[in-house]
C-alpha cells in the first residue's frame, strides 16, 4: 500500500513538473560578492541538470557571517576565506566536514593602460603615485597583495603609494576611474571569457603570496536539503571547474592556475 | 586603540571643516533660493536636493570619476596644480559638501523664507541697503535655522560612510574617518572594538546633538518677538 502511494506521487508529481526532478528544492545560497558572476553561472549550469532550483544573496563575507550568524536563513555559504566558514563550523552553526576549497583566487597587478609591460619591476621602480588594493584586513586579496609587497620588500618603499578599497570591487574602481595607475586586483574582474579586454596586466606568481582560498560550507540549515548538499558536491564536478576557469579561478586540483591566453602577457 | 583615536580626530576635523565650508556655500545658495522669483528656481531648488536620492556609495563612485585624471573635476585641478582630489582630505571636504549640501540649505532656506517680506520693508524705509538688511535683520531672525543647519551638516558629515569608502582610499591619519574604521571592525568580525566604537561615536555625538538644541532653544527664545 505504501509503496503503491509513493508510486502515485511520483506519477503525480512527474507529471506536473516535468522534466524537473520530482524532489525538486530550493536553496538560498549566500556569497561572496567577488564569486557572485561565476556563482551565477555555476548557479544557472546547476538548475539545469539537477532541476533543483537555487537563489543567490551576495554580499560581504563578513556581514554574511554576521547574518547567519544571527539566523539568516542560507542553506549553503561560499566565503571569499577559509576562516569564516571554519569559525561557523566551530559555532556549530555549519556541518562540520562540509567546508570545502572551491576556488582559489588569482592576483594580478593591473593598469588601464593597454600593452604596457608590468612586473614586479614596475613596483620597484615606482614611478607611479596611487597603487590600490583591497584591505588586507578584510579581503584575501587585500592579505595577497600586501604579502607580495613584503615579499619583494617594497613595504617602507610604498607605503606612502598605497590606497584601500575596502574590497576588489573598489581596487578594480580605483584602477579604471584612472584614480590609481596600478592596482592588485582579482583576475577574474579583468578577464571576460578567459581573455584580457582592457589595459595591461601581471599575473602575480603564487610564490609570492600564501594561496588565496575561498571556502564553502554547508550550513546547518541546508543539512535536509536536496539541494542544497547536491550543489556543494555540483561545486567540484568538471562542469564548476570549468566555469570557474573562464572566470579566471583555479582550483586545489590545478597545478598552476588556470590556462588562460594572459599567460603571454607575463612580466 | 590608537588607530580609533587617529578616526576620531580625522572625523572631528572633517565634519568641522565641513560644516564651516557648508555655511559659507550654503547660506548665498539658501538666501537666493528664499528671496528669487526666477523661473529656473525650482529646478536650482531640485539639484540641491539631489545628493539625498543617490545611494551614498553610488554618489561617491561618481565623484571619483568626476575628480579623476579623465573627469572634469580632476582636469580642473590638475591644471590648477592642486593635483588629483581623491584619497586627500580636501577631497573628502568637498566630496562631503556636496552630500550634505540639501541638510544646511534647506533649514537655511526655510529660516529665510519664514521672515517674510515685512521686516525687509521695514529695514528698507530707515534706509538700510541690502547689504545691511541682510546682515541686521535676515542673519539673526535666521539663527534658529543656522543652528540646525550647523547640527545637521555635522551630524551628517561623522555618519557619512559610503562617499568616504569611495573616494578616501583607507588612508590612516588622511581619509580613515569613524564610520569607516567601524565598517572595518564590523568586517573583520572584531566586533568588541567596534562596540567600543560606536558606543564613543553615539555619546559623543548625542552630547554635541543635545548641548546644540539645547542652545538653539535659549537662542530663539531670545530673539523675541517676530514681527
Amino acid at each position: 500500500m505504501r509503496r503503491f502511494t509513493i508510486q502515485f506521487l511520483t506519477a503525480a508529481c512527474l507529471l506536473t513538473t516535468a522534466p524537473l526532478s520530482c524532489f525538486a528544492e530550493q536553496a538560498l545560497i549566500a556569497v561572496a560578492s567577488n564569486f557572485s558572476s561565476p556563482a551565477r553561472a555555476i548557479a544557472l549550469a546547476f538548475e539545469q541538470e539537477s532541476g533543483h532550483s537555487v537563489r543567490l544573496s551576495q554580499g560581504s563575507s563578513g556581514k554574511l557571517y554576521a547574518q547567519i550568524y544571527n539566523g539568516a536563513p542560507f542553506d549553503v555559504f561560499l566565503s571569499a576565506d577559509t576562516e569564516k566558514p571554519a569559525l561557523l563550523v566551530k559555532e556549530g552553526l555549519a556541518i562540520e566536514g562540509s567546508q570545502r576549497t572551491y576556488a582559489r583566487g588569482t592576483l594580478a597587478l593591473w593598469t588601464i593602460d593597454d600593452g604596457v609591460i608590468i612586473n614586479a619591476e614596475t613596483l620597484r621602480a615606482g614611478d607611479f603615485v596611487r597603487l590600490a588594493q583591497a584591505n588586507p584586513r578584510l579581503a584575501p586579496y587585500g592579505l595577497a597583495a600586501q604579502q607580495v609587497i613584503a615579499s619583494l620588500g617594497l613595504t617602507q618603499a610604498l607605503a606612502g603609494k598605497r590606497v584601500i578599497g575596502e574590497n576588489i570591487s573598489q581596487a578594480y574602481q580605483f584602477v579604471t576611474t584612472g584614480n590609481a595607475e596600478l592596482g592588485f586586483v582579482a583576475m577574474s574582474q579583468v578577464l571576460v571569457d578567459g581573455e584580457l579586454v582592457k589595459g595591461s596586466l601581471w599575473r602575480v606568481p603564487q610564490t609570492l603570496h600564501s594561496p588565496i582560498a575561498q571556502d564553502a560550507v554547508l550550513l546547518a540549515r541546508g543539512l535536509n536539503n536536496s539541494a542544497a548538499q547536491e550543489f556543494m558536491t555540483f561545486l567540484t564536478s568538471a562542469k564548476a571547474v570549468s566555469i570557474l576557469h573562464s572566470f579566471g579561478y583555479s582550483v586545489e586540483s590545478d597545478a598552476l592556475g588556470p590556462v588562460g591566453s594572459v599567460e603571454k602577457t607575463d612580466g | 586603540m590608537d588607530e580609533n583615536l587617529a578616526a576620531i580626530w580625522l572625523t572631528l576635523r572633517l565634519a568641522a571643516t565641513v560644516t564651516l565650508v557648508l555655511l559659507l556655500v550654503g547660506t548665498p545658495i539658501a538666501w537666493w533660493l528664499a528671496r528669487t522669483r526666477v523661473w529656473f528656481k525650482g529646478a536650482i531648488a531640485a539639484i540641491v536636493a539631489l545628493p539625498l536620492v543617490l545611494p551614498p556609495t553610488v554618489l561617491g563612485f561618481y565623484l571619483l570619476l568626476t575628480m579623476g585624471p579623465n573627469g572634469p573635476i580632476g582636469a580642473l585641478t590638475q591644471s590648477l596644480g592642486i593635483g588629483l582630489l581623491p584619497f586627500t582630505f580636501w577631497g573628502l571636504v568637498i566630496a562631503s559638501c556636496f552630500y550634505s549640501l540639501p541638510f544646511v540649505v534647506q533649514p537655511l532656506q526655510n529660516a529665510f523664507e519664514g521672515i517674510g517680506e515685512r521686516p525687509f520693508e521695514v529695514a528698507a524705509t530707515l534706509r538700510a541697503g541690502p547689504w545691511d538688511r541682510f546682515a541686521s535683520v535676515a542673519l539673526p531672525l535666521a539663527k534658529p535655522g543656522f543652528i540646525t543647519a550647523a547640527i545637521l551638516g555635522f551630524a551628517h558629515t561623522v555618519g557619512e560612510f559610503g562617499v568616504v569608502l569611495m573616494i578616501g582610499g583607507n588612508i590612516p591619519g588622511v581619509t580613515r574617518v569613524v564610520s569607516v574604521q567601524l565598517y572595518d571592525h564590523v568586517e573583520a568580525l572584531d566586533y568588541g572594538q567596534a562596540h567600543w566604537l560606536s558606543g564613543a561615536l553615539l555619546l559623543f555625538s548625542f552630547v554635541v546633538l543635545f548641548s546644540l538644541y539645547t542652545f538653539n532653544r535659549r537662542a530663539s527664545s531670545s530673539v523675541g518677538p517676530r514681527v
